[in-house]
């Protein structure tokens, strides 16, 4: 079951995995998430997925080493297989023709942002998209976010890969440049999102964003993964993962997602101490 | 009453089952009650008259027939009894823990007008628990004849032929999927979490009902026939409507009631608010209580108010004093009579050191710079005029508002049905609580061939009640599987709307 059939390291720490999970394939849609363990004893952390492929029966996910249960999932090989494997979660993106759009990824956020433009590219929309990260290291899938869209601006905040910027410089370029831009997709990480929201919202173009929350179950039944939207409290699980992101209360987002920091740096440094340990043995 | 042959019974007070010390027990996560040792079963079990017309099984939602078991444990027969129980009930030694047997068969006991009633739920226990530590083996067939070692194992009609679906495996799910399995249906049960139980495994603690114990009821069920597929959440890994494309002809939704509801006061939002199902499922299903040795955490404050006055709610409390926290408070708007949790729950918490606040309704969360509970704004309520449900409406008393100092928030106020199911499910009726309608009589919704039970019908309820629907939903399944009945249920207007 959830078997590991392929893997890849992009960059120093970004990781790629294609797990074979026909049922999950069958339904999955750009901008939907999935809930897996590690390990029997391991707790259920929240991937968006990266790309799907319905006739292989497989989910890609890519994600970034950042504490122990990311770290333990980097650590297994092709062959082995995970614990639990539940999807596709959450409310797909709403694709249709909407005219211009820009997609902006930021970091591990590349990833999921790349099924949506292309399923936008595909429906017929003219698609400008911007990927970034913090060094070169961490950029990755630039020739796939080429084959789907119009425009491909990259950037690094220190300059080491193509363009020494944040990916909220371009997006307002393209925003003062393009008066005709329908619709914006951000995703990465939660202060990226917030700041790329702050830069479409005088344009007043509709800005979607994919939370990142904590969650347990991802079917509506804990509100772990709470946030507050237009001043109304939603369930990222369920009503999300997309949302409007002019209407996030981002310091609530935030605040939130640093619940449980304590416990994820014990657990992330005991762990590391028995991969050593393991390893000089 | 006694018949005449017998010997002139003795008369033996009620037996108390041996359990943890309260000041041992509110530190630690093993199981409060510890179970009859063989002579307390022994003394117990003659206490029960062997009634002509026996008014317990009528009180049983599941309609065991207890008399015959317990007879069966006066004979000293212990493979006679498990047979007799096996052969009503399919979750037996969850039911010996669980139900609230207070309001059900013992509450119509001969004996407790007199005296106390037979101690039924405490010997249902001690053969469920027997049986287990032998072994269990369901009834096999090779080519319609039955193959089995096992004498006690329950019958089990040859196969059918129909393949039938059970969504959810909780209570009224595991119950439904072992009597259709019984019935000879090739079953299947969905389930949305990794792991099979529903509440019984995410929501009620580890010290109540062990999951281990779960675990081995949960394997009796598959040892009939069903099937259990996990990590399989029905509207969206499949739809209902996928699962009929894909061959299922009859389809069970026991899905339970897992929404969680939240008071929509100011600040509940902040980091240490949680809802009884997220703090519950992080301890129970994820084992937050041993963590670092599992990966989830559950942080717990200082002091913690859990607010809600169900049995749900003494969960929670009972949780945040093992985990460590130096006060427990409920925070209940209406009286100690009032309280919906059983007795015996409520006495087990206060025995713990839990502090009721009675009469206490929240109005605010406070939070500091960072985002976190620092205290809980509360108001003073009286009791008014009896409401819908019969009970005294809280009223707040005006100007009465004072400050609780908790850093934990945990809201036990209900859950309602999960929508997710709905998904690509047409035909099915639901009330504006979210519930879904269904005969009361058999279990049918308004959409031929998928029947409902348990708390997705009737909203938050007991595990037995969701027993009972998924017991009688089978019954009538069966009948629909095989051609006997013929004309699908209609909801009278008034319940389609309400």
């Amino acid at each position: 079951m959830y078997e590991i059939l392929a893997k890849e390291e992009l960059g120093t720490i970004n990781k790629l995995m294609v797990i074979d999970a026909p049922l999950v394939a069958r339904k999955a849609q750009p901008g939907q998430f999935v809930i897996l363990r590690v390990i029997e004893e391991g707790e259920r952390i929240p991937l968006t997925i990266a790309d799907f492929d319905r006739e292989e029966g497989t989910i890609t996910l890519m994600f970034q080493e950042v504490g122990k249960s990311t770290m333990h999932l980097g650590l297994l090989e092709v062959g082995d297989e995970l614990a639990s494997f539940t999807g596709p979660l959450g409310r797909p993106t709403e694709i249709e023709n909407y005219g211009t759009v820009v997609c902006v990824g930021g970091g591990v956020g590349i990833a999921p942002v790349y099924p949506i433009a292309r399923a936008l590219k595909e429906a017929g929309n003219e698609v400008f998209s911007i990927i970034g990260a913090r060094t070169k290291d961490l950029l990755f899938w630039e020739d796939k976010m080429r084959s789907v869209s119009d425009e491909l601006i990259v950037c690094t905040d220190d300059g080491s890969c193509a363009r020494k910027a944040l990916v909220t410089e371009p997006l307002k370029e393209l925003c003062e440049s393009r008066k005709d831009i329908a619709h914006v997709w951000a995703i990465g990480p939660a202060i990226m999102m917030k700041f790329a929201s702050l830069t479409t919202k005088p344009f007043g173009v509709k800005t979607i964003v994919s939370l990142n929350s904590i969650m347990v179950d991802g079917t509506g039944m804990c509100g772990a993964c709470r946030v507050e939207v237009g001043g109304r409290t939603k369930f990222v699980c369920v009503d999300g993962p997309e949302l409007d992101g002019h209407e996030v209360d981002w310091d609530l987002l935030m605040a939130r997602q640093r619940i449980y920091l304590t416990e994820e740096k014990r657990a992330f440094d005991e762990f590391k101490l028995k991969c050593e340990c393991d390893s000089g043995l | 009453m006694a018949e005449a042959k017998k010997p002139k019974r003795e008369k033996i007070p009620r037996q108390e089952m041996p359990r943890q010390a309260p000041e041992v027990r509110r530190r630690n996560f093993n199981e409060v009650a510890l179970g009859y040792p063989d002579e307390l079963m022994i003394l117990e079990s003659k206490r029960c008259l062997q009634c002509k017309k026996p008014k317990c099984i009528e009180g049983c939602p599941v309609e065991v027939d207890i008399p015959a078991f317990i007879l069966k444990l006066q004979e000293g027969d212990l493979p006679g009894a498990a047979a007799a129980l096996y052969a009503d009930n399919n979750l037996p030694a969850i039911c010996g823990r669980v139900c609230p047997q207070e309001t059900q068969c013992e509450a119509v006991c001969v004996l407790a007008k007199k005296e106390e009633p037979v101690a039924v739920g405490r010997l249902e226990r001690y053969v469920a628990d027997w049986k287990m530590s032998q072994g269990m083996k369901a009834p096999d067939y090779v080519d319609g004849w039955r193959i089995s070692q096992d004498t006690e194992a329950p019958e089990k009609a040859p196969p059918s032929g129909k393949r039938v679906a059970v969504v959810g495996s909780g209570p009224a799910g595991l119950t439904c999927a072992a009597d259709l399995a019984r019935y000879g249906h090739q079953v299947t049960i969905f389930e949305a979490l990794h792991a099979p139980g529903g509440v019984l495994v995410y929501g009620i603690p580890e010290f109540r009902l062990p999951k281990a114990i779960v675990y081995a009821e949960v394997d009796y069920v598959k040892s009939l026939g069903a099937e259990l597929i996990l990590d399989c959440v029905i509207g969206k890994t499949l739809t209902l409507d996928d699962v009929f494309d894909d061959g299922y002809e009859a389809v069970f939704l026991g899905t339970g009631a897992g929404l969680p509801m939240f008071m929509n006061i100011p600040g509940e939002n902040y980091n240490g608010v949680y809802s009884a199902n997220e703090f519950l499922t992080r301890v129970n299903l994820m084992k937050g209580y041993l963590f670092p040795e599992w990966d989830t955490p559950v942080r717990i404050g200082r002091r913690v108010a859990v607010v809600g006055g169900g049995n749900v709610a003494m969960d929670a409390a009972r949780c945040s004093m093992r985990l460590g926290a130096d006060e427990v408070l409920i925070v209940y708007r209406r009286s100690r009579v009032e309280l919906p949790a059983r007795a015996e729950e409520a006495e087990n918490a206060e025995e713990e050191g839990i502090v009721f606040h009675y009469l206490t309704n929240p109005v605010e969360i406070y939070g500091d710079d960072n985002g976190w509970v620092r205290g809980m704004k509360c108001i003073q309520m009286e009791l008014g005029e009896p409401d819908a449900s019969g009970r005294r409406r809280p009223v707040p008393i005006e100007g009465s508002e004072f400050d609780l100092d908790v850093d934990t928030v945990i809201m036990a106020l209900g859950t309602r049905p999960n929508p997710m199911v709905f998904t690509d499910a047409g035909g099915l009726e639901r009330t504006r609580w979210g519930t879904v309608v269904a005969d009361e009589v058999t279990g049918r919704t308004t959409r031929e061939g998928v029947w409902a039970g348990g708390d997705i019908v009737t909203g938050a309820a007991t595990v037995i009640s969701a027993m009972g629907a998924g017991k009688t939903a089978a019954a009538d399944m069966d009948r629909y599987l095989r051609g006997e009945s013929t004309t699908w249920w209609e909801p009278e207007e008034e319940t389609a709307q309400a």
